[in-house]
């Protein structure tokens, strides 16, 4: 073989070779999805079919005009024809950061394409939707990448997946300015159009409700996390690029946006997605299920200790903390001769990061001898050394 | 006889003689204007020599320099593209359709020309060299757009050599290693310009063309990895090509074919089997050969490939034929040997 090339293979081979492919995927990609033609690009390189690599890459390059990292693996097809290759993305004078992230993306659109998620695996998160939340959206920060799921009865059944930018500097967002990513659970709020935009934001934006009630307590602030496009100078950015936000290709967002409802999607941000068979997310789903049904059945008890027993020692709702919330309840429920509590529409998520923690939202129907009270309320609940204890409850 | 046989026959020019002579008078002396300068005037010429011979290839290529010399891009690579329609076997029209779309900034046209000038002529060293400073270009016009660069006001504008003649000459020199791999490309990035040289009968100048050549290409610029165990000797070469005469003239053709390297470059591009078997059946059907070279010069060399030119005497019982004649050469185990045998110096 020509030593350019062989030096070119071997530039490829590190990455082609060191993401193994997983053998069952969920459902295959779209033959002209652009990691389906960008992975059979970089198998032709492996399998030292230089030519047919540089065919597939003008593939891509014809349906993704300014997608940057084929522009690099092509430059890299044609300059090892002419003299040796050092590296993946060898241009005289290029500015090092600039390589470096096109490695990245190349790196995490193959990790992505080999290993996507099996057969029936369901991320831990997505335990309960409402009906009329049709789709959800699981970010994988770590992955860059976004899952799309139906839901099927109750079942998140996985619809496709897309390659997404985050944080410059990761997950895990605190500070305003602090370039992160959030990690929790969120939904759309609203929708931009593109003519309401400037062209950095691509075809439109998604915004989510970061902070949300947990975030806020923690003291988490910054604001403006949005689901978005890309500028029209590139096809995609590199996997650590915005200031926190999702970022998609526009074909991508397109494709996205038919799929979201404003106020009801759920989004949720991982920054290492969590996948459980059926089976055990049956379970969990059952187990917190259980919990909510005993929450419920001892407050109708009006047995008040059971029912505190229920609340975490650093419970606190938007304006009481355990102490005043008991206080309040023992009063309350001093005055009751019977309490009936319907529970109803309730979506459940286990939301990602350091907290074992769940979001439970529902519509509450509260009656009693002398106060009826329809709501629809959120709780987080914490687990504390196995007990699942409500850590904080407020309308939603 | 169609033209591009015609045209074959004159490159081998072992039988054909008076016929071809008066046509490349003609071309010579167009080919002295464009040299001097005179373009419009040699235009002129050409135009009249193709009012008589409207097909004929050394006259529309050199027609098509002329209009490169003039700038008048268009109607040049209108030139060049109908004669690698009409002579899609000869690789000099593709490479300097190559160098006009280059020229054009038609980077990707310049590509795909160059490649079929190698595919028709697998050892086409100028063409290697301008398919690897337009690999390098397109390259460096992929990393702009993948990596928001722009180059445009740094980079030179590639310039890439027109091929000034049509076969022969020292416009092939022998840029392959002996195992037929291009020279390292990275040594193929300085664009070439090929000298004009004497046509392809074989009776120009060959002094003329020999500096020219040594000008543009230094020695130090060509196939180093040849080297083998013994650099070769100007010496060498010539009692190379006594030896090869004689046992042609002996009509020992296991002998005679051992002189050709592996990589040669068979006239028409045909397999080396092909070529063997015709050249078997030339050399035994004669009753007797006589081979007598005279005049022999070494006009480049570097230890690892020679050009070596002479006047071929050759008699048998049905052939009579005198020419000049160039072998490239290249030393391969400590011997030369014929990688390019071309009727003409």
């Amino acid at each position: 073989m020509n030593p350019n090339l062989r030096a070119l293979l071997l530039a490829f081979v590190v990455l082609a070779t060191s993401i193994p492919s997983v053998a069952k995927s969920i459902r295959p990609e779209p033959e002209t999805s652009t990691d389906v033609l960008l992975n059979h690009a970089f198998e032709e390189i492996a399998g030292q079919r230089f030519t047919a690599a540089l065919g597939d890459i003008e593939a891509l390059l014809r349906i993704r005009p300014n997608f940057r990292l084929a522009h690099l693996i092509k430059g890299d097809l044609l300059l090892a024809k002419a003299r040796p290759l050092a590296t993946l993305g060898d241009a005289p004078n290029a500015p090092v950061d600039r390589v470096v992230d096109l490695r990245e993306e190349a790196v995490a659109r193959l990790r992505a394409h080999r290993q996507r998620p099996a057969e029936g695996q369901i991320p831990r998160y997505l335990l309960q939707l409402l009906p009329e939340q049709k789709y959800a959206i699981v970010v994988d920060t770590g992955r860059s990448r976004l899952y799309l799921f139906q839901n099927e009865g109750g079942t998140p059944r996985f619809v496709e997946d897309y390659y997404i930018s985050s944080g410059k500097r990761g997950a895990v967002k605190l500070r305003e300015g602090d370039e992160k990513t959030p990690i929790g659970v969120y939904h759309v709020t609203s929708s931009l159009p593109r003519k309401k935009l400037s062209d950095f934001y691509g075809n439109g934006a998604f915004p989510i409700n970061y902070p949300n009630e947990w975030d806020r307590r923690q003291g988490r602030n910054g604001s403006g996390i949005w689901l978005h496009g890309t500028p029209s100078n590139t096809y995609s950015r590199p996997p650590r690029a915005s200031n926190g936000c999702v970022v998609l290709s526009n074909p991508d967002l397109d494709a996205l946006t038919k799929f979201l409802q404003i106020g009801l999607t759920p989004v949720i941000i991982s920054e290492d997605v969590e996948w459980l068979s059926t089976e055990d997310w049956n379970a969990e789903r059952k187990t917190f299920l259980n919990a909510i049904e005993k929450w419920r059945g001892d407050w109708e008890s009006r047995d008040t200790d059971r029912y505190l027993e229920h609340y975490a020692r650093n419970f606190a709702s938007k304006d009481e903390n355990l102490a005043a919330w008991s206080r309040h309840k023992r009063q309350v429920n001093s005055s009751k001769s019977w309490i009936k509590v319907g529970v109803s529409n309730v979506s459940l998520f286990r939301s990602p990061g350091k907290e074992d923690m769940m979001v439970v939202t529902f519509d509450q129907d509260y009656r009693s001898n002398n106060l009826s009270n329809v709501m629809k309320k959120r709780q987080y609940w914490l687990n504390e050394g196995g007990r699942w204890r409500i850590i904080y409850e407020g309308a939603a | 006889m169609r033209p591009a046989l015609r045209l074959a026959a004159l490159i081998l020019g072992l039988s054909l003689s008076a016929l071809t002579h008066a046509q490349s008078d003609d071309i010579q002396n167009i080919n002295r204007l464009v040299k001097q300068g005179q373009h419009a005037q040699a235009l002129d010429r050409v135009n009249q020599y193709l009012a008589t011979k409207p097909r004929d290839a050394q006259g529309r290529f050199l027609k098509g320099l002329i209009l490169a010399e003039q700038n008048k891009v268009a109607d040049a690579i209108d030139v060049f593209s109908k004669l690698t329609q009409d002579y899609p076997e000869l690789p000099e029209p593709y490479n300097n359709l190559a160098v006009l779309y280059a020229g054009q900034g038609q980077y990707e046209k310049a590509r795909q020309s160059l490649e079929m000038s190698i595919r028709t002529h697998p050892s086409y060293a100028t063409a290697y060299e301008n398919l690897g400073d337009v690999y390098t270009k397109l390259a460096s016009q992929s990393y702009d757009k993948a990596l928001q660069l722009d180059s445009s006001n740094t980079a030179a504008k590639t310039k890439l050599s027109l091929v000034r003649e049509l076969i022969s000459g020292a416009s092939r020199q022998p840029r392959l290693s002996a195992r037929g791999e291009p020279v390292k490309p990275g040594e193929a990035t300085r664009p070439t310009v090929v000298a004009a040289a004497p046509t392809a009968n074989g009776t120009g100048k060959p002094a003329v063309e020999t500096k020219a050549a040594a000008e543009i290409k230094p020695a130090a610029a060509k196939a180093p990895e040849v080297q083998s165990e013994k650099a070769g000797t100007p010496e060498d070469a010539i009692k190379t090509v006594h030896a090869w005469a004689a046992a042609w003239a002996k009509k020992d053709v296991d002998a005679y074919l051992a002189f050709y390297a592996s990589d040669f470059k068979t006239p028409k591009g045909e397999p080396r089997g092909a070529w063997e078997k015709g050249r078997r059946q030339r050399i035994l059907a004669p009753k007797h050969i006589e081979v007598s070279v005279d005049a022999v010069k070494v006009k480049t060399i570097d230890g690892s490939s020679a050009t070596v030119s002479f006047r071929q005497r050759y008699r048998s019982d049905t052939i009579k034929a005198d020419s000049g004649k160039t072998l490239v050469m290249v030393r391969v185990s400590g011997k030369w040997l014929i990688q390019q045998e071309r009727v003409g110096n």
